[in-house]
């Protein structure tokens, strides 16, 4: 065996490794979902779907499922609107404080979600606003607006100035340029936003276990609590949907929009 | 054609002045450019004609001075209402709108009727030689694609200028070539008053009725491509258009009908006697294109001849360019046909120039 083909053997067996090491945890779960009988067992013992069936009639899910809903399409909604205001801010004027303000746009990225479920459980005590869905989406809004203000801003950034130029040439007036050219061409980026906004609010676990209560508990918050009381395969079914919904959503979405040119993961 | 005094200027600019903070982009620049002109700005990058561009174009404001676009101040008139026609560097060309679309939308924002300006587009697009590309995306065409599709949209919302930043840079050395007929074309078919700016003196002398030099935000010199090449203003202008050699600095004799120039180290060279205001005694430089030297004949002896040593040949096909450093003037470069120069007269050999100082452009030296 020659030392180049060793080099790529070696090279692939790391990559295999990794993408295992990734994905098992999620390959676990999701082969326990089948199993036909009451516990968690891995492997599996069979094949059923009977856990599938009790994760879409258990009411707590149904009930968490449309609560998650709820709270998703208002915080990423909102965070779409703020999000792409503070991008074009940004992007648009420079101003003092503008170092201070792109500062606490991204602090969600580093502060604790914990922190920040904790800080609007107090908030939410003070202003009597626990555990509804005001309190909800707000935390979610905040969770998620970094993501939507980097989508907007980036797609802003990558429009040649010369074309707000040129369609002015063109006879177009500022409303013109902003409705006929630099919308059309951030759209992309703000759906894409908006995508990745409400996939991250939907999946959401660590502030909103503060934030909810029994009656607006979203969707991980109720799988928390059912694995707490039961220990059989119902959570690995609603994992199993909730990750294939999620994927559907991103790879439509990626077809659509360009998701990985929008979030700057592709740079071409 | 050349602007006349009769005839109303197309555009006039009145002591345009443009500064950022302390630093002065456009200096003082007044410009009358005729109906119909074919006018270029020319000049190395950062003299100030993209500035002076801008400033036609409404995309800055002027610090100082006057804009005039038949017979009306626009200087402070907003870019969209100004009916300047441009085409960018870049294209800058709607990428989420297909060929026809971004033809369409100077047209559409002037509320034209629908049918109209299908039939205007079409016309364009049958002038740019884009038939079978409306429906294109516009990232789908190529570079001089994407350039006909810009000129179309700039020529079809019929303004009253066309402005053309660097239009050419962008492309490949055969298809600039190739563009470059199409500009002289298209002006020649729309009759469209053209302000082109660019950096490359070739484009600049082979599409222009006139040319106007611009350096350190000042303009040089303003004259027709041939004027230029043959009598050049100032040593920035001779040396910024074609190829020249700038003799050093020497004493001007003028004795009657003969003229000499006096170079230390060197001896008199006989000067062309021309009227040049020149006076007798003063400093002088002379400027001597490549194409008016050659190398002297075997039994030839003149005033003129000098002797140096090949320093180098750069042979380009039709012509061979041949560096020869000689006593008192320094490197001179000659230009001949073919490449018989290159065996005749290897590098480190001596060789004879006969200098053509009846072509050289002589000016006072500072």
């Amino acid at each position: 065996m020659t030392f180049a083909r060793l080099r790529s053997l070696g090279f692939w067996s790391l990559v295999v490794a990794i993408l295992t090491y990734m994905t098992l945890p999620t390959l676990v779960v999701l082969m326990t979902s089948v199993n036909p009988t009451e516990i968690l067992a891995f492997p599996p013992e069979g094949v059923s779907f009977q856990w599938y069936e009790k994760a879409l009639t258990y009411p707590d899910f149904q009930r968490a499922f449309k609560n998650g809903l709820i709270v998703t399409s208002l915080a990423s909604t909102l965070a779409l609107i703020v999000g792409s205001a503070f991008a074009w801010l940004v992007y648009r004027y420079s101003f003092r404080g503008r170092g201070v303000l792109e500062a606490v746009l991204w602090s969600p990225l580093i502060i604790p979600h914990f922190t920040l479920g904790f800080g609007f459980l107090l908030l939410g005590g003070a202003f009597k606003l626990q555990q509804g869905y005001g309190m909800i989406v707000l935390a979610h809004m905040v969770l998620v607006m970094p993501f939507v203000t980097r989508a907007v801003y980036v797609s802003l950034a990558t429009i040649d100035p010369n074309l707000a130029r040129a369609a002015a040439n063109l006879g177009a007036s500022p409303f013109h340029v902003l409705t006929r050219i630099e919308l059309p061409l951030v759209l992309p980026g703000m759906a894409g936003g908006w995508l990745i906004a409400a996939v991250l609010s939907l999946t959401e676990f660590t502030a909103s276990l503060y934030v909810t209560g029994s009656r607006t508990q979203t969707l991980p918050v109720a799988m928390y609590n059912y694995i707490r009381e039961y220990a059989d395969p119902t959570v690995s079914a609603v994992s199993a949907m909730l990750i294939i919904t999620t994927t559907l959503i991103m790879f439509i979405a990626d077809r659509a929009f360009g998701l990985r040119r929008v979030l700057a993961i592709d740079t071409h | 054609m050349t602007a006349t005094s009769q005839a109303p200027a197309a555009v006039e600019l009145v002591r345009v002045r443009k500064e950022f903070g302390s630093a002065v982009g456009v200096a003082d620049v007044s410009l009358k450019i005729g109906q119909g002109e074919f006018l270029t700005l020319l000049g190395p990058s950062g003299c100030g004609k993209s500035t002076l561009l801008g400033m036609i174009a409404g995309f800055l404001t002027p610090t100082a001075g006057k804009i005039v676009v038949d017979g009306v101040d626009i200087t402070d008139v907003e870019p969209y209402r100004r009916d300047i026609g441009m085409v960018f560097q870049s294209y800058a060309l709607f990428p989420h709108m297909n060929v026809f679309d971004n033809i369409a939308f100077g047209l559409r924002m002037r509320k034209l009727p629908k049918a109209e300006i299908a039939a205007e587009v079409r016309r364009a697009i049958e002038m740019m030689k884009l038939d079978g590309f409306a429906e294109r995306r516009v990232s789908q065409l190529s570079g001089g694609q994407q350039q006909r599709v810009a000129l179309a949209r700039a020529v079809v919302i019929r303004p009253k200028v066309l402005l053309l930043d660097e239009p050419l840079s962008a492309l490949d050395k055969n298809l600039r070539a190739q563009m470059q007929v199409e500009l002289s074309e298209l002006h020649r078919k729309t009759g469209l008053t053209t302000i082109f700016v660019t950096h490359d003196q070739g484009e600049a002398l082979s599409l222009s009725d006139r040319i106007v030099v611009m350096n350190r935000g000042e303009v040089q010199q303003v004259a027709s491509p041939i004027e230029l090449y043959r009598t050049p203003a100032n040593g920035f202008v001779a040396s910024f258009i074609g190829e020249i050699n700038a003799l050093p600095v020497a004493r001007y004799e003028r004795t009657g009908n003969e003229a000499a120039l006096v170079l230390p180290g060197v001896g008199r060279l006989a000067a062309p006697a021309r009227d040049s205001g020149l006076i007798h005694g003063s400093a002088v430089r002379a400027f001597l294109r490549p194409e008016h030297v050659r190398p002297a004949l075997p039994d030839e002896a003149g005033p003129n001849t000098v002797s140096g040593v090949v320093a180098a040949h750069i042979y380009q096909g039709s012509h061979t360019i041949t560096r020869v450093e000689v006593d008192g003037l320094g490197l001179i470069e000659t230009r001949v046909t073919g490449a018989d120069i290159v065996s005749a007269h290897p590098v480190g050999a001596p060789i004879a120039l006969m200098l053509d100082l009846g072509e050289a452009v002589l000016l006072a030296a500072h």
